[in-house]
């Protein structure tokens, strides 16, 4: 019965059932902490799921553009006088927009040359982040206004709210939104252009696509969707760094996509709870606990080429076939 | 006016000349071949046709208006269409989806309708996924529809990729050897199909080494060697030429045949 559902209402679905089913095996509150953690690091790899797993082309300066986001959340209520949601907005757009004027030139490049060129994209943030102390504080970071979400509902229903459990729905439902966005792309005709030109791009400009302007479409869209997660986590947090934007933050986005199938929506969420939960949970290794990281990482990757999902999803259809 | 005009088209690489001062016409629904020894600059001619090298010297015309130099995609919005020798498949898609790809300049649409699924987005799916199977069939591919172009044959991914060039639906359609790879039967079918798309008035240009292929459906037929134009007629002279069976087999091997043959 679960076959004749579309695949792109298949996945929303199961998506939508594991967020409303996993408060019910959080013993604590701390959870919903995580829990949304997971969710912000999600819709990151959401992204880069369209970039790197539709389009084919890498980028290790994403978190560059979290960084913007993060920063127009601190910033803009101070300095402009915005209302913190709109200050998201403004993060996202500004985010498109530098994408959409750095894609230009840099998406020409390939391969490890664009990984090079991205890169020092997301250094350059970085470094504004980390220099302009006069505004963002270097590398102490800064306070963050608060989204007043908790707040707000308090007063519409007269309750007593935990911050955490509101952001966890709140966060649930952007990452559903991101999903759904994401899915929608994946069997349309500029989602089949970007998956083309992952496997042939002289091919894509022969049937009449604009190779350039596919690509260029993609590292916007993705740009947006590691903003707005910035942002959030900067709202979330109440506080922020630079360390947002670091280099290692990007690396940590891409391993999240590629660990989990690079291809595949659901593979990215999985992907990226892996890496949020599993540090949580190896923390009682005490100091072996990178050692525990990495090593799982490279077990993934050896025994599980196409990513966690893709595999599993591959192991199970060949079981139900025999 | 042809459809398509080369003129004094030449391109270098590295200071070896690969393709030198090339003049042909292609006129509508006429099936060209281009033959010649491995290496004779084929490949490279129909790179400098569809976009793919900036030509050297020369130039391409469409319909009289120069497209030298013009991008590909440009190209396909003019109407001109091609195959590749190496397959460029598009591998992780289903071979349906191959060729949807194919049907890109009638189903564009603004990003943002796509991102909502807005239901003209879903519309255009519909419409272009008909398409596609009508196209599918026509190259007796329905049934591989919904695999992955990974798994399917040599012989299954040339076709893919003829069903995939028509589907831009071209007034001239470049094959870089289709019939390569493929069985005595796939052939025969690949050789009706040429001759069908050529009946509808799509002007065929055409690079093939199945000599019966290219004897048996070609109006004419244009020899290379060492990337200038050594002859050019029906396929009876350029058979007969002794100059082409010289670059083929040698001028002894050419003696040797001319003698066999009596």
């Amino acid at each position: 019965m679960l076959t004749r559902i579309p695949p792109r209402v298949r996945a929303l679905l199961i998506l939508s059932i594991l967020i409303l089913i996993a408060p019910m095996l959080f013993p604590s509150s701390f959870y919903y902490r995580i829990g949304t953690l997971i969710f912000i690091n999600s819709i990151a790899v959401i992204g880069l799921v369209i970039l790197i797993g539709y389009a084919g082309q890498i980028s290790l300066g994403h978190a560059g553009f979290s960084g913007i986001g993060a920063y127009a959340c601190a910033l803009a209520p101070t300095h402009l006088g915005l209302p913190p949601f709109l200050s998201l907005i403004l993060g996202a757009v500004i985010s498109g927009l530098l994408a959409w004027f750095v894609g230009r030139p840099i998406l020409r490049l390939k391969g490890h040359y664009l990984a090079v060129a991205t890169l020092g994209l997301g250094m350059l943030i970085s470094m504004v982040l980390n220099n302009e102390a006069q505004f963002t504080g270097g590398p102490d970071g800064m306070m963050v206004a608060s989204l007043g979400l908790t707040k707000g509902l308090e007063g519409l229903f007269d309750v007593n709210l935990k911050t955490s459990v509101v952001w966890y729905w709140f966060a649930g439902v952007m990452v559903l939104l991101g999903a759904w966005i994401a899915l929608n792309l994946y069997n349309s005709p500029t989602g089949r252009v970007l998956r083309s030109v992952h496997d042939s791009e002289i091919a894509a400009k022969t049937v009449g696509a604009d190779v350039a302007r596919y690509k260029l479409v993609a590292f916007v869209i993705s740009a947006v969707y590691a903003s707005i997660a910035g942002s959030m986590l900067a709202l979330f947090n109440r506080f922020i760094t630079p360390d947002i934007a670091s280099f290692l933050h990007s690396v940590e986005l891409v391993t999240m996509t590629v660990l989990g199938g690079a291809g595949s929506v659901l593979g990215g969420i999985a992907g990226a709870t892996l890496l949020t939960a599993l540090p949580q949970a190896l923390t009682v290794f005490h100091e072996y606990e990178h050692v525990m990281l990495g090593l799982i990482m490279m077990l993934v990757m050896i025994f599980m080429r196409d990513g966690l999902l893709p595999t599993l999803r591959k192991t199970l259809t060949r079981r139900a076939i025999a | 006016m042809s459809l398509l005009g080369v003129r004094g088209l030449g391109i270098d690489f590295g200071g070896i000349t690969a393709v030198n001062a090339l003049d042909f016409d292609v006129q509508p629904g006429e099936i060209v071949s281009i033959i010649g020894p491995n290496g004779a600059g084929k490949t490279t001619l129909f790179n400098m046709i569809s976009g793919i090298y900036k030509p050297d010297r020369g130039t391409v015309t469409l319909d009289g208006d120069d497209v030298t130099s013009l991008e590909p995609h440009k190209l396909a919005e003019r109407g001109l269409s091609r195959t590749f020798q190496n397959l460029q498949s598009f591998e992780q898609m289903t071979a349906l989806e191959n060729v949807m790809v194919g049907c890109h300049m009638s189903e564009r649409s603004p990003v943002w309708v796509d991102l909502l699924r807005l239901p003209s987005s879903s519309r255009r799916n519909r419409e272009t996924q008909e398409r596609a199977m009508t196209l599918l069939k026509r190259v007796h591919l329905e049934k591989a529809a919904h695999m992955e172009a990974s798994s399917l044959s040599y012989g299954a991914l040339k076709r893919i990729d003829i069903a995939r060039a028509l589907a831009c639906n071209p007034r001239i359609l470049l094959l870089d050897e289709p019939a390569a790879g493929c069985n005595a039967v796939e052939t025969e079918e690949i050789d009706a199909l040429i001759a069908e798309i050529a009946q509808e008035g799509v002007a065929i240009l055409l690079v093939e080494h199945d000599m019966k292929l290219v004897m048996k459906i070609s109006n004419h037929v244009i020899a290379l060697n060492y990337g200038e134009k050594l002859a050019e007629g029906t396929p009876a002279e350029i058979s007969r030429d002794p100059k082409v069976v010289e670059a083929y087999l040698g001028s002894h091997g050419g003696k040797e045949a001319a003698d066999a043959l009596g």
